[in-house]
């Protein structure tokens, strides 16, 4: 009986708009009686587990070898600071070394060479300057990995296989397309009026680019600078092939080099590990609004 | 005549850039696909050419399929985390979480991207390890002694335990790219969807999801690439053992350049990873020229 009376149009125009809406308060409900806790748990775990391993690093590097052994969980009995000056004299203080060298070189070069050439093409008509942007373009397409064969050779030819040099250009010449897009996409957007004010007063694109557009793009310059900071720190393939010396490497392959010698001297170890950690998280955490500018822009393009 | 080498002038500018890139990036990528069609090793004097028997070498090579099928493990693993998981949890960080905390677990979650791969390689080598690893300690204390293992000797583990450190150390970087690309997205948005009475997980479908699509593929093939990119972790934590189980392709292109000194063989490696990272490279280039979303 109730089936036969056809219900008025209303009610379905009502249905049909209402239930999607009813169902999501339905399942948003269920999301916050249920799931807040559980989310909260997850991301609590999920933090801890971040951090766990890090902290174990840490607490091993201050043990002896066998509370490493038994106590793998607890804190340190005592701070053994020796550890470290173990590490240091195995070789880390010598890694550090090198690897304070190459990385601060090829900032250096890597973000002067790219502002110069991002500053060219921004401002400049230059005659094929389309063919020399789709240049640094396909750079950002090209690995390392896939060079390494060729390069070996060449920088054998060169003269400067086994020494800082290699590093530091390649470290340069492999960054540059991606710093000087993000450094170009940055001067776009500064206002042409203050070059053109300044060449009014008589002065040369040199000095413009020196005296004025630089200090000007301070901000992306320390994001470029800590983005290679970062690459330069911790980069493996080049500083594996290209370094023989044991001397001269850096600390990525330095320390696996450590690892093979020390095996089981375990406290020593971490202590190592910890002291080549530590630099790039203490600069992530006091530059962390640069190197997140400089991430999404540079990935964001 | 003055006006041309006045314009030329301006090269200055660029000289640097250019010489460096044709010198130590096209040079060496071109030359590496020449030499893969020679045979020779770091020493000898002459490359004989062969033709394509390097490439047939590879075809015929069980351990470059197996490489080939973990960079693959790695890519489809590193997506489900790095992408599907990251965005789910940059959703709950910037719905959720109150923005003092939320900025302290970010800061915490993205950590580890900050140290080198070696660092956490090793790390994880010794998390692994059955005498002073936490992981068998941590099975073994809530009953799973079953369950341990010498993570990184065994063949079948070995690739796995290369595949979650990695995840560890990056869904954080990849989270953090996908807060910034939400906060991106207009708040009215999100007003919109909640005047209309949608809950947090149809507003994440209905506008996080497709409001953040550019970013998402940004990241898909970032992720894609790296994951045929492989090399340090495997390099520090195994070296691609036990028995060649955990090899990928930049390992094994090492291995054979600088250990079996079959140059010829390595270049071809390198050529096919060149291949797959430039394809999916171009794959980004049409997509970041397609318009963006416009609000």
């Amino acid at each position: 009986m109730v089936m036969t009376s056809a219900p008025t149009p209303a009610p379905v125009q009502r249905a049909t708009l209402v239930r999607p809406v009813s169902r999501a308060h339905r399942i948003g409900g269920i999301f916050r009686v249920a799931a807040r806790p559980l989310m909260w748990l997850g991301l609590v775990v999920l933090a801890i587990a971040v951090i766990y391993p890090l902290l174990w690093m840490v607490f091993s590097s201050f043990k002896d070898n066998s509370e490493v052994f038994n106590n793998p969980w607890g804190m340190p009995g005592e701070l053994r600071w020796h550890n470290f000056a173990q590490a240091g004299q195995a070789g880390v203080v010598r890694y550090f070394t090198n690897s304070v060298i190459v990385t601060s070189a090829s900032i250096l070069t890597t973000t002067l060479i790219s502002a110069w050439a991002a500053y060219g093409l921004v401002r400049l008509r230059i005659p094929f300057g389309g063919p020399v942007l789709l240049l640094l373009l396909g750079g950002l397409m090209v690995a390392p990995t896939v060079a390494l064969i060729p390069l070996f050779g060449l920088l054998q030819r060169l003269g400067i296989f086994d020494t800082y040099w290699a590093l530091i250009i390649l470290y340069t010449a492999f960054r540059i397309p991606f710093t000087t897009f993000l450094i170009r996409a940055y001067m776009l957007d500064l206002s042409p009026d203050v070059d053109e004010a300044a060449r009014l007063d008589g002065a040369s694109r040199t000095q413009i680019f020196w005296r004025i557009i630089l200090p000007m793009c301070r901000p992306i310059l320390v994001s470029a600078a800590l983005l290679q900071a970062l690459f330069a720190w911790n980069e493996f393939v080049f500083a594996l092939v290209f370094i023989s010396n044991g001397d001269m490497k850096t600390l990525p392959v330095g320390l696996m080099d450590m690892q093979s010698r020390l095996l089981t001297d375990w406290p020593v170890q971490f202590a190592g590990l910890t002291m080549a950690a530590l630099p790039m998280i203490v600069l992530f955490l006091i530059g962390q609004r640069q190197f997140l500018r400089g991430l999404s822009d540079g990935i964001g393009k | 005549m003055n006006r041309t080498l006045n314009r030329w002038r301006t090269w200055v500018w660029v000289l640097p850039a250019v010489i460096l890139l044709v010198v130590f990036v096209y040079y060496p990528i071109v030359e590496n696909i020449r030499l893969s069609f020679f045979s020779w090793s770091a020493f000898s004097a002459r490359p004989t050419f062969v033709g394509l028997d390097n490439y047939r070498t590879a075809a015929a090579d069980p351990v470059f399929w197996r490489s080939l099928l973990n960079n693959t493990l790695f890519a489809v693993t590193s997506l489900v985390f790095q992408v599907g998981f990251s965005l789910v949890l940059a959703a709950v960080l910037e719905e959720f979480v109150h923005q003092r905390l939320r900025g302290l677990l970010r800061t915490i979650y993205f950590i580890p991207a900050a140290i080198s791969i070696t660092v956490s390689g090793i790390l994880f080598s010794f998390i692994y390890n059955p005498q002073i690893g936490l992981l068998n300690s941590a099975l073994s204390a809530v009953g799973l002694d079953s369950w341990t293992h010498a993570w990184l000797g065994e063949q079948g583990t070995a690739m796995w335990s290369i595949i979650g450190m990695s995840q560890w150390q990056s869904f954080g970087y990849t989270a953090v790219l996908f807060v910034v690309a939400i906060q991106r997205v207009p708040r009215e948005f999100y007003e919109a969807a909640k005047v209309d009475g949608a809950g947090p997980v149809r507003s994440f479908f209905t506008v996080t999801v497709p409001l953040v699509r550019e970013m998402t593929t940004l990241i898909i093939i970032l992720t894609i690439s790296g994951a045929f990119l492989v090399f340090n972790e495997v390099m520090v934590m195994t070296a691609g053992g036990p028995s060649n189980t955990s090899q990928v392709l930049g390992t094994w292109l090492y291995r054979n350049a600088f250990m079996n000194d079959d140059m010829g063989y390595a270049a071809a490696i390198a050529t096919v990873i060149f291949v797959i990272t430039f394809a999916i490279a171009a794959v980004q280039l049409a997509v970041s020229r397609r318009r963006r979303i416009q609000w």
